[in-house]
């Protein structure tokens, strides 16, 4: 019966968005205040439906129900209980179920803490994110159903999931990246409704900043959890390999951080307000663009969910309803829109300007790159190509590289005109500084000394240099405590620097090997021996695996044991390499196992990896940054202003 | 110097190994053995769904890397591999994609949008509007008077 | 309204016009082949039942014929194995067999078990003649012409609707420019 419940929830969450799509934009139409204020109220409700219909599936997974298909497929009775779990987004269905009870939450969020939009607003925004729920719920329902059973004959036990997916990365991951796409449905939804006044004003950007910074930082989070596990899971020591799924996430949260750069500009210059709507648009059409990218099939990638057209083109004429409809409006209603503020070169408007520009063109770049193979198999009629790393990294990474350069200056540009030639006097110690100490540390640590390690690494500290020069005026300069805003643009970028340090030093020093070695065998790499002590048969819940001890040391100290494993899943007959790590704040040592070799000798990959953590300590930071700014005064003083004023009016 | 940095690449390039496949071909020097990595990394396996030849445990993968290692050993060079492989499995198997008529807009792409991105940047930052603006004594004082107002 | 304004809109559209074409695709897996109009590699391999006997591109020279990619470890062979029984039986094209990285006593055997279709079979054992052919997975089958030029690739098993649709119009037109 419990399948069935979740259906029918899935069908009353469905009736209350059209409800949520309906009323309040007729309370908004007719200027009547009952209509327009059911919007909370049913946004509760559509949430409550969903999260029960959410549980329904846990519990059918819990209760090893097999008789639901979507459980058959991914689960088994020994499966340990936490996978079970998280099976539930582990292929298409669950994870879009998962994905649409994010966005009633969002939803729900929207309507209970937006107490500083006017009760017009509000409905209209509600209106739209109903609207987008309503969508949903349809793949959901007449698509993608979840709890379709295969009654009467169902299978004893399920297909067991996918070994891969076994980690906890799958337990984080996923849900972090579509609390970030699904996110940004509310800045997009406050643009539509901002469009539909006709009136584009300050508060509009004000609003939709702290959304904007919270669904960015959940999906930063989630991308970098992506690297991360596909990183100790995947037995090679590789972090990024712009998959088109990978560049699904990616594309997003590029244009979402020219976004957030934008917003700030809009809301306190009132410039580049329709370019910051258009932004706005463009973030969440991406996130439904990847969406429809990784559930269609119609691109090639070992991450995608199993290949159906018929979802894939529900989604596409979904992604046109909504996108379409989105720049048509904008194309209409952003007419009027001009703003006369004036700014220099050297403004932060024009380091923001600046930043938006490269950020989109990168993000056209990812696209194009995504999208070649396609588009060259349509118009050759059946020949195939194929973009992979070496076309994303050079076209990529010098566009990136000339935005990190910009960063070492943004922090102390002021709006409308920097005056450079005071600040270049009084921080050029700084300035030289930077380059100095890159150089000496390369020579002293022995690291790469290519030339285009060390510029990367000169930015990275001058950025470092300057922030911390900022920070320090700032703070010392005694009228101003600094915001959360700006202590969150100071982790943020901060992040930034973190990360790409850490990709620099991994790229360029990293040191690996791939050796046979058999009981007893020793290799040196990075000033560290692996010696291959033994092998061992061990057993696991569903798997049964190859273990070897490797004792590593360093300079004759013992450092660590390493155990990497070849498993092997009995039910979903895979083999898995599970790479042993001994991860560290400025290495990583790596081992993992390819082959036997014959005799008792197997091939055996070696890595020592400095720095690597700083790639995913820098997303956390950047995530950080992100959700510190939504502390900020500002956004609770404007509530607590409405709410007085709504006191008073009463 | 340059296989260095071609290796340095292809250690950012490299991958995403479904089951990581791990040979532990011997080379007899340190140049070849960082060349290998580099080409099968740039390799896409023929039969998986985007893989490199890297990363891949398929026959054919297995199959081909094989091959590199042997071709490498002849002495042929990088191009002589690129193209045994290209000549057998078309474009498809680069993932490099060659410079040509069909991929210009490709390659060409990003850097015109950028020159163009520049371009409306300069138009917006030169166009000067012809109204009066305040001065910069007007501009201050309702500086001063707004910051007034925020201060609470 | 400002007509700049609408190009996000034409963008769109036009991206949405190739996802929809997207659709029409075939199979991610299949690779087309780069063999078509080229000769037959050149080669040097064992025949299967004869350890003394090299063949040779020679021997494949002289007839329209299909050379089929098979082993022993590939189920979709032996899907495939009666319909080239009949083919090699009723059709009048004969059959020459690549066997691929596989064991030649197992083959053998396998082929005892099952009947066997092929003029000869050669013993591919390290998949070189494989890889000069661009397959990329077993079963396969090419059609090859009088004067031993690749004319056409089939990747999967041949059924006899494969036969039908796919591979007896190929060579029907090549008996006809024979003719001709």
């Amino acid at each position: 019966m419990i399948p069935e419940f979740g259906h029918f929830s899935l069908l009353l969450a469905f009736g209350l968005s059209i409800a949520l799509t309906v009323l309040p934009a007729l309370g908004v139409y007719r200027s009547d205040q009952l209509l327009m204020r059911t919007g909370p109220s049913l946004a509760a409700g559509i949430f409550m439906f969903l999260l029960f219909s959410f549980f329904c599936l846990m519990e059918s997974f819990l209760a090893d129900d097999f008789s639901v298909t979507y459980v058959a497929n991914n689960s088994n009775s020994a499966l340990p209980v936490q996978y079970k779990v998280s099976a539930i987004w582990g292929a298409h269905e669950g994870s879009f179920l998962l994905w649409t009870l994010i966005s009633a939450g969002w939803t729900l969020a929207v309507a209970f803490f937006s107490g500083s939009l006017t009760a017009d607003m509000k409905a209209r925004v509600l209106a739209v994110l109903g609207f987008l729920n309503v969508g949903f719920l349809a793949f959901l329902l007449f698509a993608s159903n979840p709890f379709e059973r295969s009654l009467p004959f169902h299978p004893q036990d399920g297909a067991d999931l996918n070994p891969l997916l076994q980690d906890f990365g799958l337990i984080v991951h996923p849900p972090m990246l579509y609390m970030g796409y699904v996110g940004f449905a509310v800045p997009f939804a406050l643009a539509i409704a901002t469009l539909t006044t006709g009136r584009l004003d300050a508060a509009w950007a004000r609003w939709s900043r702290p959304w904007t910074n919270a669904a960015w930082a959940f999906l930063t989070i989630g991308i970098t959890l992506g690297s991360w596990w596909a990183y100790y899971e995947l037995g090679w020591g590789g972090w990024w390999f712009w998959d088109a799924v990978e560049n699904a996430s990616f594309m997003p949260w590029l244009v979402g951080t020219a976004l957030i750069h934008s917003l700030a500009a809009s809301e306190k210059r009132g410039v580049f307000k329709s370019w910051t709507v258009l932004l706005a648009i463009a973030t969440f059409s991406l996130s439904l663009l990847g969406a429809f990218l990784v559930r269609s099939g119609v691109l090639t990638s070992v991450h995608a969910f199993a290949v159906d057209p018929t979802r894939g083109l529900f989604i596409l004429v979904f992604l046109v309803m909504i996108v379409g409809s989105s720049l048509t409006l904008f194309a209409v209603k952003a007419s009027g829109i001009k703003s006369d503020a004036r700014f220099e070169w050297t403004s932060r408007e024009a380091m923001l300007l600046t930043n938006n520009l490269l950020l989109v063109v990168s993000t056209a770049a990812v696209l194009l790159g995504t999208l070649y193979p396609l588009i060259y198999e349509v118009i050759t009629d059946g020949d195939k190509i194929s973009v992979g790393p070496p076309y994303f990294n050079a076209v990529f990474v010098p566009i990136t590289l000339l935005l990190f350069t910009v960063m070492i200056v943004a922090p102390f540009s002021r709006w409308r005109k920097t005056p450079v030639k005071r600040l270049i006097q009084d921080h050029w110690p700084w300035l030289a500084i930077g380059p100095i100490a890159v150089i000496a540390g390369a020579l002293v640590t022995g690291a790469s000394r290519e030339p285009l390690a060390l510029f990367i690494q000169t930015i990275a500290v001058l950025i470092f240099l300057l922030l911390v020069k900022h920070w320090l005026v700032t703070v010392k300069s005694g009228w101003k405590v600094p915001s959360a805003s700006y202590l969150g643009m100071i982790l943020g970028h901060l992040g930034i620097l973190v990360a790409i340090l850490g990709v620099v030093i991994t790229v360029y020093d990293s040191d690996g090997r791939d050796v046979r070695m058999a009981p007893g065998d020793q290799v040196e790499l990075g000033g560290y021996q692996f010696t291959f002590r033994e092998l061992a048969k061990v057993q696991g819940p569903n798997y049964v695996s190859d273990q070897a001890l490797f004792d590593v040391q360093r300079d004759g100290n013992p450092v660590t044991v390493l155990k990497p494993e070849k498993r092997f899943y009995s039910v979903a007959r895979n083999v898995m390499t599970e790479a042993d790590l001994d991860p560290g704040l400025f290495r990583d040592l790596y081992i993992a196992l390819g082959e036997p070799v014959g005799d008792d000798a197997w091939a055996v990959r070696v890595h020592v990896k400095p720095f690597v953590r700083w790639i995913w300590f820098g997303g956390l930071l950047i995530a950080l940054g992100g959700f510190v700014t939504l502390a900020d005064r500002r956004y609770r003083r404007e509530r607590a202003r409405a709410t007085v004023a709504a006191g008073v009016t009463a | 110097m340059k296989a260095r940095l071609a290796a340095a690449l292809c250690l950012l390039m490299a991958s995403f190994a479904m089951k990581a496949s791990i040979d532990a071909y011997p080379f007899p020097n340190e140049e070849l053995a960082v060349r290998y990595d580099a080409l099968i990394a740039e390799l896409r396996c023929p039969q998986c769904l985007n893989t490199n030849l890297a990363g891949s445990d398929a026959m054919i993968a297995q199959d081909l890397r094989r091959e590199v290692h042997r071709m490498l050993l002849d002495g042929r060079t990088d191009d002589e591999i690129l193209a045994f492989m290209h000549e057998r499995y078309g474009d498809f198997i680069l993932y490099d994609p060659k410079i040509s008529g069909a991929t210009f807009v490709l390659w060409f792409g990003p850097a015109l949008l950028l020159l163009l991105a520049s371009f409306v940047m300069y138009r917006l930052i030169s166009n000067r509007p012809t109204e009066a603006l305040l001065t910069e004594d007007e501009q201050a004082r309702i500086n001063q008077l707004l910051a007034g107002n925020d201060r609470e | 309204m400002n007509k700049n304004l609408l190009i996000p809109l034409g963008v769109f559209l036009l991206l949405v016009v190739f996802l929809g074409l997207g659709f029409q695709l075939r199979d991610p897996h299949f690779l087309p082949s780069e063999l078509i109009d080229r000769p037959f590699p050149e080669f040097e391999l064992v025949d299967l039942h004869d350890g003394s006997v090299v063949r040779s591109r020679r021997d494949l020279v002289g007839e329209i014929s299909l050379v089929n990619v098979w082993a022993t470890w590939c189920p979709n062979c032996v899907i495939e194995h009666p319909e080239l029984v009949r083919i090699a039986a009723e059709e009048g094209v004969p059959i020459y067999g690549v066997n691929y990285n596989d064991d030649t006593p197992k083959a053998i055997a396998w082929l005892q078990r099952r009947k066997d279709p092929y003029r000869f079979s050669l013993v591919d054992d390290e998949g070189r003649l494989a890889i000069d052919l661009g397959v990329y997975g077993a079963p396969e089958t090419f059609v090859l012409d009088e004067k031993g030029v690749i004319q056409y690739r089939h990747v999967g098993t041949v059924t006899n609707e494969v036969w039908r649709q796919d591979l007896l119009p190929v060579i029907v037109h090549l008996r006809g420019r024979r003719e001709g």
